[in-house]
C-alpha cells in the first residue's frame, strides 16, 4: 500500500483545520438539528482526517472505515434539509437512520454485491442532495450564488466517497494507489468548497 | 568565540534530552491554558513571562531528576538505552546538579509569583520526583495515579495563579490530566511492554493483563472527557469550542473502544498519538478561551 508523504499529512492537516474552524465558528446561528447534523460530519472529517496523518492509509483498510465516512454525507445533506426544507425533515431523518443503519449491517452479513449496492445507493442519494439543493436555492434567490459552492464540495465527496466504496468492495474504479494518492488533495478541496460555500451563504 | 560555541553545543547534547522537551511543553501549555481559562489578559507580560519560566523550569527540573534516577532501568531498556545519562554521556552527578538547580529555581521563582501558586507546584514536584518515581515506581503498578496527580498540577498551579484560589474547574482541569495519563502511559506499556518486563518495572500490562489494560485506558478516556467537558463548561467555553471538543473527545473514545474490540500495535499507537493531539487541542481550546 502506498506510504502517506509529507504533503499527504500537510494537505490532511489543512483539512483538519478548516473542519475545526468550520465546528467552532462557522454554524452560528443556526437551530439545534442542522447545528449537531454538520457538527457530525464535519467532526467525522476532522477526526478521519486526524486518523489519516497518524495512522497512515493503512488505518482505511477497517471496515469500520466505510461506515462511518458515510456519516460524511448522510450528516452534512440532513444538515441542508433541516435547515432549508425543514418540512422533509422527519422523513429525511428516517433516511439517514435506515441508510446508515443498512450500510453498517450489509457490511458485515451480506455478500460484496449487495453491501455496495446498499452503500451506492444511500451515498448516492445524499451525495445527489448535496450537490444540486444549493444550486437550486441559489438560483431560486433564497441564498447567494457562492452558495453553490457546497454543491461542489457534494460532488467531490460523491466523487471521493464512491471511489473509496468501489475500492473497499474490492472493485476500484481506479487503481488503489492512484485514489490514495488523490484523497488528501481531494478532502482538501471538499472541505475547502464547504467552508467558502458556507461563509458565503 | 568558537571554543564557546563548541561548549554550548556539548552541553546542549548532554543536558536538553534530560528535559524530554515535547512532555515538558505539553505541560507546560497545560499551566498556560489553566492560567488563561481564568480569563486573565496576556498581555500581562510580567506575570504571563513568570509563570512560563517557573514551570518550564521546574518542570524540567523535576523531568532531568526522574531520569537521573532512573539511570540504571533506562540503561536496561531498549528504547530509552541511548539516553546521555545511559550511554554516560552525562555523568549522574551533572545530572543531579542540573536537575537541583533548575527545580529550585523554578519553585523559588513561583514561590515569589505567587505563594499557594508555588506551593502547587513544589507538590507537583515532590509527587513526580519523590513519591512517583523514587517511591512507587518500582513498587506498583499503579504508581501512575500518582504520576497523573503530579502531571495535573501545572494546569492547576496556572488556573489558581490566574484566579488568586482553588476552584473546582481548576480541580476538574487537573482531573482531566489525571484520567487522560492512563490512555497516555498505559498505551505507551503496552507498546513497550518487554522493555519495562526487562527492566522489572510493573506496569498494567504485566501485572494484569493486556485487555484489562485496555479497558482501563477505555473508561480513562471517557472519564478524562468527561472532566474536560465539565471543566469547558465551568470556563466559559463558546458553544463553537465545545462543539469541536465533543467532536475530538468523541474521536478519543472511539479509538479507546477499538483498540478494546480489535486490539493491534498500530492501534494502540495511534490512541498514544491521539491523546497527546487531544490533550493539546482541548487545552488550546480553553487557552483560546482568554483572548
Amino acid at each position: 500500500m502506498r506510504k502517506i508523504s509529507v504533503l499527504d499529512r500537510i494537505l490532511l492537516l489543512a483539512t483538519v483545520l478548516m473542519a475545526a474552524y468550520q465546528i467552532s465558528y462557522g454554524l452560528n446561528g443556526l437551530n439545534f438539528l442542522p447545528t449537531w447534523s454538520y457538527t457530525i460530519g464535519f467532526g467525522v472529517l476532522l477526526v478521519a482526517g486526524l486518523l489519516l496523518i497518524i495512522l497512515g492509509f493503512e488505518g482505511l483498510e477497517s471496515q469500520i472505515v466505510v461506515i462511518v465516512s458515510t456519516l460524511i454525507p448522510l450528516t452534512i445533506s440532513l444538515g441542508l434539509i433541516t435547515e432549508h426544507l425543514p418540512q422533509f425533515s422527519t422523513i429525511y431523518i428516517l433516511f439517514v437512520f435506515l441508510g446508515f443503519t443498512s450500510v453498517a449491517v450489509t457490511r458485515y452479513t451480506a455478500e460484496g454485491k449487495t453491501a455496495t449496492i446498499v452503500l451506492a445507493v444511500t451515498h448516492g442519494i445524499a451525495g445527489i442532495l448535496i450537490t444540486f439543493l444549493p444550486v437550486v436555492l441559489s438560483i431560486r434567490g433564497y441564498v447567494s450564488p457562492g452558495y453553490i459552492l457546497v454543491g461542489v464540495g457534494g460532488a467531490l465527496i460523491g466523487l471521493g466517497g464512491l471511489l473509496l466504496a468501489f475500492l473497499k468492495a474490492g472493485r476500484p474504479i481506479l487503481p488503489r494507489d492512484t485514489i490514495l494518492s488523490v484523497l488528501p488533495g481531494l478532502l482538501l478541496l471538499m472541505t475547502a468548497s464547504y467552508l467558502a460555500g458556507f461563509m458565503y451563504k | 568565540m568558537k571554543k564557546l560555541k563548541s561548549k554550548l553545543i556539548s552541553a546542549k547534547r548532554k543536558y536538553y534530552p534530560l528535559i524530554k522537551s515535547l512532555q515538558t511543553v505539553l505541560l507546560l501549555i497545560t499551566g498556560l491554558s489553566g492560567y488563561m481559562s481564568a480569563r486573565c489578559p496576556v498581555h500581562n507580560i510580567p506575570t504571563v513571562l513568570g509563570l512560563t519560566a517557573s514551570l518550564l523550569l521546574s518542570i524540567s527540573g523535576s523531568t532531568v531528576l526522574n531520569m537521573w534516577y532512573d539511570r540504571d532501568i533506562d540503561a536496561i531498556m531498549p528504547r530509552t538505552s541511548k539516553r546521555p545519562l545511559s550511554t554516560g554521556e552525562t555523568k549522574p552527578n551533572e545530572a543531579l546538579i542540573f536537575g537541583l538547580v533548575l527545580s529550585v529555581i523554578g519553585v523559588a521563582w513561583a514561590l515569589i509569583l505567587d505563594p499557594l501558586y508555588g506551593m502547587i507546584i513544589f507538590a507537583g514536584l515532590f509527587f513526580d520526583v519523590v513519591v512517583y518515581t523514587i517511591w512507587l515506581k518500582r513498587r506498583t503498578a499503579w504508581s501512575i495515579v500518582w504520576g497523573g496527580i503530579s502531571g495535573g498540577m501545572p494546569v492547576l498551579a496556572g488556573r489558581v495563579l490566574g484566579t488568586g484560589h482553588i476552584d473546582w474547574v481548576g480541580i476538574t482541569l487537573a482531573l482531566g490530566v489525571l484520567f487522560w495519563i492512563p490512555t497516555h502511559i498505559l498505551t505507551f506499556s503496552i507498546r513497550y511492554h518487554d522493555d519495562y518486563n526487562k527492566a522489572k518495572v510493573p506496569t498494567f500490562p504485566s501485572t494484569y493483563s493486556f485487555q484489562t489494560t485496555r479497558l482501563i485506558i477505555a473508561v480513562s478516556s471517557v472519564l478524562a472527557t468527561l472532566a474536560f467537558g465539565a471543566a469547558s463548561y465551568g470556563v466559559g467555553l463558546t458553544w463553537g469550542f465545545m462543539r469541536l471538543l465533543v467532536v475530538l473527545s468523541a474521536g478519543l473514545f472511539i479509538l479507546a473502544v477499538q483498540s478494546l474490540r480489535s486490539p493491534s500495535e498500530r492501534i494502540t499507537f495511534g490512541l498514544f498519538k491521539y491523546a497527546s493531539l487531544y490533550m493539546l487541542s482541548a487545552m488550546l481550546l480553553m487557552f483560546l478561551t482568554g483572548f
